[in-house]
C-alpha cells in the first residue's frame, strides 16, 4: 500500500532544529520503518510554529495533536504508542491543549486563539522544501492570474485597497512605493527583498523565508510584474543558514515549473532572482546601503532623495520591501483587498508578526491582527512574566525602537500609537521586561549596539552614539550628574536630526523613549548613586542578612573568598573583594543574601 | 509551467495528499479503527488500509480515517465505528477489508448503515 494515513509533521526551523529536530525526525524514520510503518505514515519538515518556547514541536495528524519538548527517545514512542495503536501520548502533549480529560484544539489554547496568521500562513502546514504543498495551498495562484488575466494597474489597484503597509519598521504605504517605481520610465529595473533581520531579538523574517520561502518568490515576481522589472535581488544575512538553504531549494523548484525564468505562464514576462548574502553588517537593512552592498560595494547609505523608487540599485527604479510585507501579498491576491482591509484598525490593516522574548512565559512568534492590545499579546499570548514577577515595559523596534511602560499596556498596536508613545513598531522585536530589569542598563545595551553598528560615514552618528554610550557608563557605574541627563537628552535631538540614515535617525529612541517614561530611575542612578532593579554592578551590593544559619555554603561558592565567618555564626561579605556575581546568592537555602 | 490549467493539474494532485493535516476536522466524518493489541492481532492493519485506500479513491475530502486504543470487545476485533457528525456512532465488528470498503461506500457515501455488520446483529 502506498497511501498515506498519517502526516507528522517536525517544526525544522532554526529554533527547533537547534534543540535537536533533526535528531528528531531521524528517531522517528527509524522508529516507523522498524515497526514496518514508513510506507504508510510520511516525516515532514515544516518551518516554524511560533510556540519557540516549547520546540522541539511535533504535530501528528489527522488527529491534529500538538507534542511539544519532544525528545528522540519520545519519538519512538509517538510511533509505538499513538501511530502503531492510536493512543495519543498525553504526557507529552501541549499542557494547554489537555483539559478535563479532553483534547482541545491547537487554536483554541491561550497561544493561539488572539492570533491570525497570514503572513505566517503556511509556517507550521506545509513542507517548505516541496513546492507542491505551496501549490496546494493555492501557492502561485495570485501570480497565475496576475500575468494571465490582469493588467499590472489593476494588480496594483488591489494591493494599493488593501491598504498594507511596510512591515520593516517605518509602514510606508506597499501600493504607493509600487506605483512610484512603476511610473518610472520602462527600461531596466529591479525589485529587492530585505531580508536582513538585525535587530536583537527578531527573528519574523527568518521564520517566513524557512517555513515559506515561495511566498516571497511569488510576491516578488508580481511586484516584478507591476513595475516592469525582469530581475530580484533577496539580500539575506549569512547568519541565517537555514533560511537561505530552504530559499535556494524554492528559486530551483521555481525555475524547474518555470515559474521563475523566461515566458512565465506563456505571457512574454520573465523574471528570475537572485539571492546575495550579507556579511553581518546592521546598516545593511537599511535601504541604500542594503542597495550599495548588493552592488559589491561597502555598505554605507547615501542621501535620499533620490529615492529607490526613481534611482536605486546600479541607478535604476527599484523596489524593496521586507519580507514579511512581500509574504501579505500572494493572500491579499487571492483573498481580495477588501478583506484584507477588514483586518486591524483605521490605519493599520492586516496583522503583524511579532518575536516575542525576554521575560515571558511564552517565547515565540506571535502573529495577531492590527489594533490588538500590547496586553493582550502580553497576558494573554505570551502567558505574562515568568515567576509570578510584574511586567514593567516592553521594548519594540530594537536599537531604533523604545520602551513602552506598564501603564500604556492598554494600548492598541499600530505604526501610530508606538510612535505617539517614543517607541515604534519596528520590523517586529517585541522584549519584555520585568522588574529586574533595570531602564538605563537597557538603554546602554541599545547604544553598545548602535555604537558597534554605526558603519562611521556620518559624524552625528558615529561619534555621537559614541558619546551617548559614554554618558550612559558614567551614569549606570555612579558617577553621573543631573547636567548629564540634560546633556544626554540635547546630544540624543541633534543625532536625530542631523544624521544621514535611519540608523543614526533612531538610534537615540532607546534612550529617549527610556529618560520620557522612567526619568525616575535615572535620577535614582545620578543623586541616589542607587541602581532601583539592582543591576548596574556599580551601585548594588550583596549583603547577608540575620537570617544566614552558618552553613558556610555560600563561602564555598565565592569565587574570590570574599565570604568569611564561621560555622553556624552570620556571614560577611568584603564589599572589596566582591565582585558581584551573584554565585552566593543563587546558593544560600536560606534566602539569607539579599541584593541591596 | 506554461498556463493556469497545468498550475490547478498540481494543486489537485497535490491537495489530495494534504487533505490529511487539516485543521477544522470538526465537521468531518470519522472513521476510527480499533488499532490495540487486540485489534492488530485480529487484523486491524489492512481494515485500516483499506479504509484510508477507499476514502482517498473515493476523493472523500470530508472524512477523516484515524485510529483509537482497544474498545473493549476484543473477542470481536478489528472494529471499527463511524461518528457522522449530528448522527449516533455506529460500530461494526468482525471487520474485514472487504467489509470496511463496503461500510465507507454504503455508510459513509450513501448514508445506509450497513446493519448486519454492526455490533448489534453480531452479539
Amino acid at each position: 500500500m502506498e497511501l498515506v494515513r498519517s502526516h507528522i509533521l517536525v517544526c525544522a526551523g532554526t529554533g527547533c532544529s537547534s534543540s535537536g529536530s533533526e535528531k528528531i525526525i531521524a528517531a522517528f524514520e527509524a522508529s516507523l520503518k522498524e515497526a514496518g510503518l514508513d510506507k504508510e505514515v510520511k516525516v515532514i519538515k515544516t518551518g516554524c510554529f511560533g510556540l519557540c518556547a516549547l520546540g522541539p514541536v511535533v504535530v501528528v495528524y489527522p488527529e491534529g495533536s500538538f507534542y511539544s519538548r519532544v525528545t528522540p527517545k519520545d519519538a519512538e514512542e509517538i510511533v509505538e504508542e499513538h501511530i502503531l495503536k492510536g493512543r495519543i501520548v498525553r504526557r507529552l502533549l501541549y499542557q494547554e491543549t489537555v483539559q478535563d480529560d479532553n483534547v482541545k484544539s491547537l487554536n483554541e489554547t491561550g497561544f493561539y486563539k488572539k492570533q491570525l496568521r497570514i503572513a505566517l500562513r503556511n509556517c507550521g502546514v506545509i513542507n517548505p522544501e516541496v513546492i507542491d504543498e505551496y501549490i496546494a495551498y493555492d501557492g502561485y495562484q495570485s501570480l497565475a492570474k496576475a500575468l494571465t488575466e490582469q493588467t499590472p494597474e489593476e494588480v496594483l489597484a488591489v494591493v494599493k485597497a488593501s491598504g498594507l503597509r511596510g512591515r520593516g519598521g517605518a509602514g510606508f504605504p506597499t501600493g504607493t512605493k509600487w506605483e512610484f517605481a512603476m511610473k518610472q520610465p520602462p527600461g531596466q529595473k529591479y525589485v529587492c527583498c530585505n531580508a536582513d533581520e538585525g535587530d536583537p531579538g527578531a527573528f519574523m523574517d527568518r521564520s517566513v523565508l524557512e517555513g515559506d520561502p515561495h511566498s516571497i518568490i511569488e510576491a516578488m515576481t508580481i511586484a516584478g510584474y507591476v513595475i516592469g522589472a525582469d530581475q530580484g535581488y533577496i539580500y539575506v544575512r549569512a547568519e541565517y543558514p537555514i533560511a537561505v538553504k530552504r530559499l535556494k531549494i524554492a528559486i530551483e523548484q521555481a525555475r524547474a515549473y518555470n515559474l521563475l525564468g523566461q515566458n512565465i505562464f506563456g505571457t512574454d514576462f520573465s523574471f528570475d532572482l537572485e539571492i546575495r548574502l550579507g556579511a553581518g553588517a546592521f546598516v545593511c537593512g537599511e535601504e541604500t546601503a542594503l542597495m550599495t552592498s548588493i552592488e559589491g560595494n561597502r555598505g554605507e547609505p547615501r542621501p535620499r532623495p533620490p529615492f529607490p523608487a526613481v534611482k536605486g540599485l546600479f541607478g535604476k527604479p527599484t523596489i524593496l520591501n521586507n519580507v514579511e510585507t512581500y509574504a501579505n501579498i500572494p493572500w491579499i491576491l487571492t483573498q481580495g483587498a477588501e478583506a484584507f482591509a477588514a483586518i486591524g484598525t483605521e490605519r493599520a490593516k492586516g496583522t503583524k508578526v511579532f518575536a516575542l522574548g525576554g521575560k515571558i512565559k511564552n517565547t515565540g512568534l506571535v502573529e495577531i491582527p492590527m489594533g490588538t492590545t500590547l496586553r493582550e499579546v502580553v497576558e494573554e499570548i505570551g502567558g505574562g512574566c515568568p515567576n509570578g514577577k510584574a511586567f514593567k515595559a516592553a521594548q519594540t523596534g530594537g536599537p531604533s525602537g523604545g520602551c513602552i511602560p506598564a501603564a500604556y499596556i492598554d494600548t492598541a498596536i499600530e505604526y501610530e500609537t508606538l510612535t505617539a508613545l517614543g517607541s515604534m513598531m519596528g520590523s517586529g522585536g517585541l522584549i519584555v521586561m520585568d522588574e529586574d530589569n533595570c531602564m538605563v542598563d537597557i538603554a546602554k545595551f541599545f547604544l553598545e549596539f548602535t555604537v558597534d553598528e554605526s558603519c562611521g560615514k556620518c559624524t552625528p552618528c558615529r561619534i555621537g552614539t559614541k558619546r551617548l554610550h559614554q554618558i550612559l557608563e558614567k551614569i549606570t557605574t555612579g558617577r553621573g550628574t543631573m547636567e548629564d541627563l540634560d546633556l544626554l537628552e540635547e546630544l540624543c535631538h541633534h543625532i536625530k536630526g542631523s544624521s544621514l540614515c535611519g540608523l543614526g535617525q533612531t538610534a537615540p529612541n532607546p534612550v529617549l523613549s527610556t529618560l520620557r517614561h522612567f526619568r525616575e530611575e535615572y535620577v535614582a542612578h545620578v543623586r541616589d548613586k542607587k541602581c532601583p532593579a539592582h543591576v548596574c554592578k556599580a551601585l548594588m551590593q550583596y549583603r547577608i542578612t540575620d537570617a544566614c544559619k552558618g552553613c558556610t555554603a555560600c563561602a564555598r561558592v565565592c569565587p574570590t573568598g570574599a565570604i568569611s565567618g564561621k560555622v553556624k555564626e552570620l556571614h560577611v561579605i568584603d564589599q572589596d573583594k566582591c565582585i558581584k556575581c551573584g554565585a552566593c546568592m543563587e546558593k544560600c537555602k536560606f534566602n539569607a543574601i539579599v541584593k541591596e | 509551467m506554461k498556463s493556469i490549467e497545468e498550475l490547478k493539474a498540481i494543486r489537485e494532485k497535490a491537495r489530495g495528499d494534504l487533505n490529511l493535516r487539516q485543521e477544522d476536522i470538526g465537521n468531518n466524518t470519522r472513521v476510527v479503527v480499533g488499532m490495540a493489541t487486540c485489534g492488530i492481532a485480529a487484523g486491524a492493519r489492512p481494515v485500516l488500509a483499506s479504509c484510508v485506500e477507499e476514502v482517498h479513491r473515493r476523493g472523500l475530502t470530508d472524512v477523516t480515517v484515524t485510529q483509537t486504543g482497544c474498545i473493549g470487545v476484543c473477542r470481536l476485533e478489528p472494529i471499527v465505528e463511524v461518528f457522522v457528525p449530528g448522527e449516533e456512532k455506529v460500530t461494526y465488528v468482525n471487520m474485514t477489508p472487504e467489509k470496511a470498503a463496503q461500510v465507507i461506500a454504503e455508510h459513509v457515501v450513501n448514508h445506509k448503515v450497513k446493519t448486519e455488520y454492526t455490533i448489534g446483529a453480531n452479539q
